[in-house]
């Protein structure tokens, strides 16, 4: 029988400091083995002695057997993690959860929309439609930061360009920021989609969702073409701890990644 | 099912027996009260006892346990915790403590089991006992569907007065029972005892739900935003005594615990509450259920419709511990039957 509570040991290859608060945690498992993740799952994250923690990966299953996870320094293990070297190793199960639909959206637009942290799992989709780029038809990505040095992933914001249009704004601009500012459905104005082929997906804050799903609806995008990834303390990530329940599902089996009209009429869910 | 007969006077004989290969947990009176614990002969068991305090999850699922072990420092590494469970006896279980062990293996052994809960409770043997009459005015079990059993043990006693008709339940118990126990063939006369019994035992039980239960998940959904929660959350303590007693109950808390030296240490589960603040919380602070009545209500959906809903059986069995341990006397039947009542009187 598969013991599920037992992490693979995964090796720190390499960390960088994205912001004050966020590092880029780059990872392989112990042999080489592969994680086999889709976009849009998590992994639970332990530093022994510390505890464990869900975290999604930001990298795609495209790019080898090394993966890479973005944390915020916000809890116990994060902060735990983000005092971690090259070299030390973490624990890693999963990985969990359903993901961004790959599938379903094959073929169609998309349109990404992602509130600060939220920038991470749907990198791992983004560098996926990258590396799949003909699968996929336009491609928008509107990305909203607090500020601009809290924007993360800055040096990549030019080869997300490079598959459609990306599109980035601040809550608020500081003396450098010459782009634009206001709250991501700001730039919803700027983006013209056909809803009968757009898959639109969204990541971020729970407060972004209600604004965002609005200007969603607006274009005409129908329920069952929209996802949101959505945030709880997954912390057995097998369905039976209890902590990431919304109403009857189980966020860490279920989801993180749920249609809309299947969360809709649920009151825990946004 | 093939029945057999254990006269009363053997039953001693058959404990005992039992004791030199089994752990035999039964019930045990314990300062006025009964609890399961482990007996060292059938004389510390009182097999005619209402209900326990706490249902016999613990030896399965018990209140503290180690999944892993590892080592920090320069050479991380870690190892899962599997130990081999000694063999018990779960002797005298009532069908509710059955219900709900079923409950719980559609929860650890279904899609991705859990290895420890697996181990546990294959080598847990269960001898059921019926209950021929209410344990209090607690107990709604009629109404949960609990109050007779269909498989779910490996012996199942009923009391027919000078003997107990033995129901074998499984190949285990009928190699058991040949093994240990001094039983005989049913004359016509017990048959015709163990259905007075049967007939009897229905007589005693009333139903006090004033619906149907399998309307119970869509009564309690339409009831999502009734003011009655408010009001029975400002009654609550939000103690999660209901939760800790609960025969149903297995949501886990995980965390990692340290020795001294800083070198070594153990992942440790142990039971959680959903009533408590911090279930939902997330690191950075935001709690998703941070009202009492959010929790509440959970804790009632979870049992009358999220489980229901997912395992194809009501979450609850009806035995009555959550409101006996209740400070407040928060009692499942009073609230279905209100929100019911009140649904009634707004359809009218």
């Amino acid at each position: 029988m598969d013991l599920i509570y037992r992490p693979r040991l995964a090796q720190i290859l390499e960390v960088k400091e994205l912001t004050e608060r966020e590092k880029l945690f780059t990872l392989r498992l112990e042999g080489g083995e592969v994680l086999g993740h889709q976009p849009g799952q998590f992994v639970e994250v332990s530093v022994f002695g510390v505890g464990e923690c869900p975290i999604s990966i930001c990298s795609s299953p495209t790019r080898g057997p090394e993966f890479q996870m973005c944390v915020r320094a916000v809890g116990n293990v994060t902060n735990a993690l983000h005092r971690l070297r090259p070299g030390d190793y973490v624990g890693i199960r999963g990985p969990y959860g359903r993901g961004f639909p790959l599938q379903e959206s094959k073929g169609q637009d998309l349109l990404i929309a992602a509130g600060g942290l939220g920038i991470a799992p749907l990198r791992s989709f983004i560098h996926y439609i990258m590396d799949n780029r003909s699968d996929y038809g336009e491609v928008t990505i509107l990305y909203g930061a607090r500020e601009p040095k809290e924007i993360l992933f800055k040096d990549e914001i030019s080869l997300m360009q490079g598959i459609g249009r990306c599109l980035l704004t601040v809550d608020r601009g500081d003396e450098t920021w010459e782009g634009h500012v206001g709250v991501i459905t700001t730039l919803c104005p700027m983006v013209t989609v056909d809803p009968s082929r757009t898959i639109a997906i969204t990541v971020g804050p729970p407060i972004m969702y209600r604004f965002i799903l609005q200007e969603f609806f607006k274009m005409g995008i129908p329920e069952e073409r929209i996802y949101v990834d959505l945030e709880r303390h997954m912390k057995c990530g097998v369905g039976k701890c209890g902590h990431c329940q919304i109403n009857g599902f189980y966020v860490c089996r279920e989801g993180p990644v749920f249609k809309y009209s299947e969360i809709k009429d649920l009151p825990e869910a946004i | 099912m093939p029945l057999k007969i254990l006269p009363k006077e053997s039953v001693p004989l058959f404990v005992d027996n039992l004791l030199r290969d089994y752990e035999v947990i039964g019930p045990l009176r314990k300062d006025g009260f009964y609890v399961f614990g482990s007996v060292r002969s059938f004389s510390d068991m009182e097999l005619d006892y209402p209900i326990t305090i706490y249902p016999a999850k613990k030896f399965f699922l018990p209140p503290r346990e180690s999944l892993l072990r590892f080592k920090t420092g320069e050479k991380v590494s870690v190892e899962p915790v599997v130990e081999e469970p000694q063999p018990k006896v779960l002797f005298g279980l009532h069908p509710c403590d059955l219900h709900s062990t079923w409950l719980l293996d559609a929860a650890f052994l279904q899609e991705t089991p859990d290895a420890s809960y697996e181990a546990r409770r294959r080598h847990t043997v269960f001898v059921g006992l019926d209950c021929l009459k209410p344990c209090d005015e607690y107990a709604f079990c009629k109404d949960m569907g609990t109050l007779y059993v269909n498989g779910g043990y490996d012996l199942f006693l009923t009391d027919i007065g000078d003997a107990y008709a033995v129901d074998i339940g499984s190949k285990r118990g009928e190699e058991m029972l040949e093994r240990y126990a001094d039983t005989r063939e049913p004359t016509p006369s017990e048959l015709k005892r163990l259905e007075a019994a049967h007939k009897e035992k229905e007589e005693n039980f009333s139903n006090r739900l004033k619906f149907d239960i399998h309307n119970l998940p869509a009564i309690l959904w339409n009831s999502y935003d009734s003011p009655y929660w408010e009001e029975l959350a400002q009654k609550c303590l939000g103690c999660g005594s209901c939760t800790l007693v609960c025969s149903t109950c297995y949501c886990f808390d995980v965390f990692d615990k340290v020795e001294l030296n800083l070198q070594k240490g153990e992942r440790i589960r142990v039971w959680d509450s959903c009533l408590l603040e911090e279930f939902a919380k997330v690191a950075g602070g935001l709690n998703f259920r941070p009202s009492r009545v959010e929790r509440l209500r959970h804790r009632f959906f979870r049992k009358g419709k999220y489980l229901t809903e997912r395992f194809g059986k009501v979450g609850c069995v009806g035995c009555g511990r959550c409101t006996r341990n209740c400070l407040v006397h928060i009692n499942p039947i009073e609230v279905y039957n209100h929100i019911y009542e009140e649904q009634q009187k707004s359809a009218a």
